[in-house]
């Protein structure tokens, strides 16, 4: 009989609060406190507890490692990225000036972006090496 | 009333520093380092320092506890005794420590307004929402005035997962 019916059922109603609260923390960061990276911890360490409490191979459905170390350059690639689209709208490297109409909405374009470019990079990385370090323990 | 808080944490922190170089259950210093980067996360809670806190809770707390747990996973639970002398560890320890002491030492005193850093900060909150439109400044900040900063942090967490996935991950099964 397993005996983890307590945990099961505490990660199912805790882990839909962790997510919707990663989200809050990326996309309020502008308002107030947090940003990439806290969310993308956040974000993480909730698949990371429904992968210590469903096991790994669940949450490698959830999130494949292929995706996960796809995510891991992407997300240096959008922040790199933002900053190429300045130099070519002729501004300086991640200056978001010209990013929008005025100067003011092309600051608030190129800071979402950069932090959605950190989130991705973040999120993934702490899933890659807890993935690495679950997986040694399988024996295939 | 503040620094009564920061008080009572920091001898909190210091109890459960003990507590981890005593105990020679790794299980058990896992689990205190972990109550160690909560206390942790408070003292940066009570200095304002909410994203930092965040930051040490998630990642400090959580996600380390995580990864030390699997890493004991694969090795013994409990610390073998030592094969060698500890004076050779000591020294590098004592050495270092006096080290950051001596660099602690040099650092401007705690809150005062003199320092550059701070000299810096009311240059930033005046400009930031006329420039910017992001009401919360550390956003403003490290997104696009310190853009360069945080695109340079993002590749070292990218690093640290290329080298971790180097060492561990499994080449074609």
């Amino acid at each position: 009989m397993r005996l983890d019916i307590v945990l099961r059922v505490a990660a199912k109603l805790i882990l839909p609060l962790m997510l919707v609260f990663a989200l809050y923390v990326q996309f309020h960061g502008d308002y107030g406190p947090g940003g990439g990276f806290q969310a993308g911890a956040i974000a993480a360490g909730a698949v990371i507890l429904y992968g210590l409490v469903y096991g790994l191979s669940a949450a490698q459905r959830l999130v494949p490692v292929a995706a996960v170390e796809t995510m891991v350059p992407l997300g240096v690639l959008v922040f790199a990225a933002v900053g190429v689209a300045g130099l070519l709208l002729g501004d300086n490297y991640l200056d978001y000036d010209k990013l929008a109409h005025d100067a003011v909405h092309g600051q608030e374009w190129g800071v979402f972006l950069v932090e959605a470019g950190v989130f991705i990079t973040v999120f993934s990385t702490m899933l890659a090496i807890f993935y690495a370090f679950a997986g040694r323990g399988i024996k295939e | 009333m503040e620094s009564i808080v920061i008080l009572v944490l920091l001898t909190l922190l210091a109890a459960v520093l003990v507590a981890v170089v005593r105990t020679r259950s790794l299980f058990a210093a896992v689990v205190l380092l972990s109550a160690f980067s909560f206390l942790m996360a408070s003292v940066m809670l009570v200095l304002d320092a909410v994203d930092v806190a965040m930051t040490e809770a998630a990642v400090g707390a959580g996600i380390s506890a995580v990864l030390f747990l699997s890493a004991l996973h694969l090795t013994k639970t409990t610390e073998a005794p030592p094969r060698r002398s500890a004076l050779l560890p000591l020294a590098v320890a004592g050495i270092t420590g006096a080290a950051l002491l001596f660099g602690v030492s040099d650092l401007p005193p705690f809150g005062i307004a003199e320092t550059p850093m701070h000299r810096a900060g009311p240059d930033y909150i005046a400009r930031v929402p006329a420039e910017t439109g992001i009401p919360n400044v550390v956003t403003a900040v490290l997104g696009s005035y310190r853009g360069f900063d945080t695109l340079g942090e993002t590749v070292v967490v990218f690093a640290g997962a290329l080298a971790v996935l180097a060492l561990l991950k499994r080449r074609g099964g």
